[in-house]
């Protein structure tokens, strides 16, 4: 489709589909076509002149003292995540990751998605210990200390809570920000010492064909692996984004499934057991099966499927008058890479690819970026996204025909109607530049 | 373990260490028996495996309730606090977002095992196994699934038949079935 009618009267980007998306090239070849335009956009926009600079009291007096743990600015307390159990009540806690807050793949250890189903374990790595047994040659104990000295693999993975993006199940669209939607995602370089390691040396019974992973904290919540999953890319986690997991994710150490449901990534991970059938646990049994249209529930739904959203601009954001704006989101699957992502601005008449940020890692978060000229009119922006495995992001309607949606409007984003959630998300931009989360 | 298995397991060992140099890891892991895990080791599957020896009634398990569970979970398993599931629900799932409590599980012996780990929240694992027995047997009996004068113990809790139980599907077999003989090197990737 071809577009080069121009509102603004700046020089003509190439526009590649409907609403004034324009060629991802423009971001690979650099500043130069963009900043051309936007020199021209500040007087088309009608900025006023900046005032004469002077100097702030910051660049007159030196600073303070530098902390042995750095904190973001002062200035940045509003990028928190946001709970749902602030006062440790008997029950869960969820904490969200602020996505329309952030940039990049790399989600900043503080702000990694928490849920802790009876509170944070104080765990003394020291104290700590992991029992491999049940259907092996030799039951093993390790420490962490002993866990040190083994080979370790580093890799980018997300973790998914399967009940992230539940409120898009609602049959009317919450006007909440991305982190009350999709808040229970997040991505980091985890480090630790692959499972099949310390299976090879406890030995496997033939007979096993599941294992049992069981946390230190108090619920002892455990979960049932395939011994497949074990042996392809499990790993014992012990470092996050390069320092010790975080308390709220598992320290000391935790169950890595890369693309497997969060629940399954056993945090405290303290034991693990060898088993000749799926344990039924309280969070396979119940939890984290889902119930279908037709009255069947689904059982041992494991991959997190391909799911993507924008996050700039979205929910909470406003737009600032016409001009030139950058669409960028995060898309992931649990089946491998990200193979593309289409964007669109007319709430899916039309689409064009997104630049993707490289490397495109399996398994982890890939940002995708798409230049866009507003024209000050109504727009719908979308994302949808494929994987190398061939799936593709359904559209909300493709999704509810499949899975189905609530009767009623979700009264609370904190609810949780039903699980494995991952159609398109539609935000849709009013000519004043206010953003609502519409269904399109 | 016989002879034959044993040299499977090794087989396995061997297939997917190739590739990493075999029997080439630090070997920091102490050995322990199967008898000192027994703190640890509660968990209880599905064919009744880990049970222990013990037994309870519907009767016993209403005073019990009473006294450690009816705070959170509700007295006679309704009304419970927020937040907190209610211990008597549907048996019939019609909808997607149906409220999915004890009936849902396809097995009677998760409420035991979940019972045993996790509660009651303030103080886990501080119940008897009689007491499991008997709050396993109210539980399943304010919800119909037993009678009220039925005893559960090791043998009658697995033969419980959920109401639920032949409603599910798994998901995606191909990513479970596992083939012990045919184990893809796994280090390579």
């Amino acid at each position: 489709m071809s577009n080069r009618k121009s509102r603004t009267g700046s020089p003509p980007l190439e526009a590649v589909a409907g609403n004034g998306l324009l060629d991802r090239r423009v971001l690979l070849r650099g500043g130069a076509v963009i900043a051309g335009a936007m020199g021209t956009g500040v007087a088309v926009t009608g900025a006023a002149a900046e005032a004469p600079l002077a100097n702030d009291p910051w660049s007159l007096e030196m600073g303070t003292v530098v902390p042995a743990y750095q904190v973001p600015s002062r200035f940045e307390k509003d990028v928190v995540r946001t709970r749902s159990n602030p006062n440790n009540e008997f029950r869960n806690s969820h904490a969200r990751t602020p996505h329309h807050l952030l940039q990049g793949t790399v989600t900043p250890n503080g702000l990694f998605f928490s849920i802790c189903h009876s509170g944070l374990p104080d765990i003394d790595p020291a104290q700590h210990k992991l029992v491999i047994h049940g259907l092996v040659k030799q039951p093993l104990v390790y420490t962490v200390e002993s866990l040190s000295r083994y080979p370790m693999v580093t890799r980018m993975h997300f973790l998914e809570c399967s009940g992230n993006s539940a409120p898009m199940f609602s049959n009317a669209p919450l006007q909440v920000t991305a982190q009350a939607i999709h808040g229970l995602v997040s991505n980091a370089e985890w480090t630790g010492v692959p499972l099949s390691t310390l299976l090879e040396e406890t030995g496997i019974d033939p007979k096993a064909t599941w294992l049992l992973a069981e946390g230190a904290d108090s619920l002892g919540l455990h979960r049932s692996v395939p011994i497949k999953k074990a042996l392809d890319d499990a790993m014992i986690a012990l470092y996050q984004n390069g320092e010790r997991i975080q308390p709220g994710n598992g320290y000391p150490m935790r169950l890595l499934l890369p693309g497997y449901q969060g629940n399954m990534n056993v945090k405290y991970v303290r034991r693990i057991k060898l088993i000749d059938q799926p344990a039924m646990s309280f969070f396979e049994s119940k939890t984290y099966s889902q119930i279908l249209p037709n009255g069947k529930m689904w059982l041992f739904h494991f991959t997190q499927e391909v799911k993507s959203f924008i996050t700039q601009p979205s929910f909470g954001h406003a737009l600032k008058g016409p001009g030139i704006y950058e669409i960028s989101g995060v898309a992931y699957s649990g089946n491998g890479r990200i193979s593309r992502v289409m964007v669109s601005a007319d709430g899916g008449k039309s689409w064009a690819q997104a630049a993707l940020n490289a490397p495109v890692v399996p398994k982890a978060f890939t940002r995708f970026r798409m230049p866009w000229r507003w024209d000050g009119q109504p727009a719908i922006l979308q994302s949808r996204a494929w994987d190398e495995a061939g799936n593709v992001q359904p559209t909300r309607a493709e999704f509810v025909a499949a899975r189905g949606q609530t009767e009623k409007p979700v009264a609370t984003p904190l609810a949780f109607p039903n699980q494995h959630y991952n159609s398109i998300t539609s935000w849709g931009i009013d000519s004043k530049g206010e953003i609502k989360h519409v269904y399109a | 373990m016989s002879t034959r298995k044993l040299l499977l397991a090794v087989g396995v060992v061997c297939s997917f260490g190739a590739g990493s140099a075999l029997a080439e890891t630090p070997g920091l892991g102490k050995p322990i028996a199967e008898g000192d895990i027994a703190a640890w080791n509660i968990d209880v599957l599905p064919d009744g495996t880990g049970l222990p020896p013990g037994s309870g009634t519907a009767k016993q398990g209403a005073a019990i309730y009473s006294q450690k569970c009816a705070l959170c979970h509700g007295e006679n398993g309704v009304n419970p606090a927020p937040g907190v599931v209610p211990m008597v629900g549907p048996s019939k799932f019609d909808r997607i977002d149906t409220m999915k409590t004890v009936p849902y599980y396809k097995y009677a012996t998760t409420l035991y095992d979940v019972m045993r780990r996790s509660m009651p929240f303030p103080m886990p694992k501080t119940l008897t196994n009689d007491e499991l027995y008997a709050l396993s047997a109210y539980i399943l009996s304010l919800n119909k699934i037993i009678r009220e004068d039925e005893v559960m113990d090791a043998k009658s809790l697995p033969q419980v038949k959920m109401p639920n139980r032949d409603n599910f599907i798994v998901w995606d077999p191909d990513k479970i079935e596992y083939d012990p003989l045919h184990v893809q090197a796994p280090a390579m990737r």
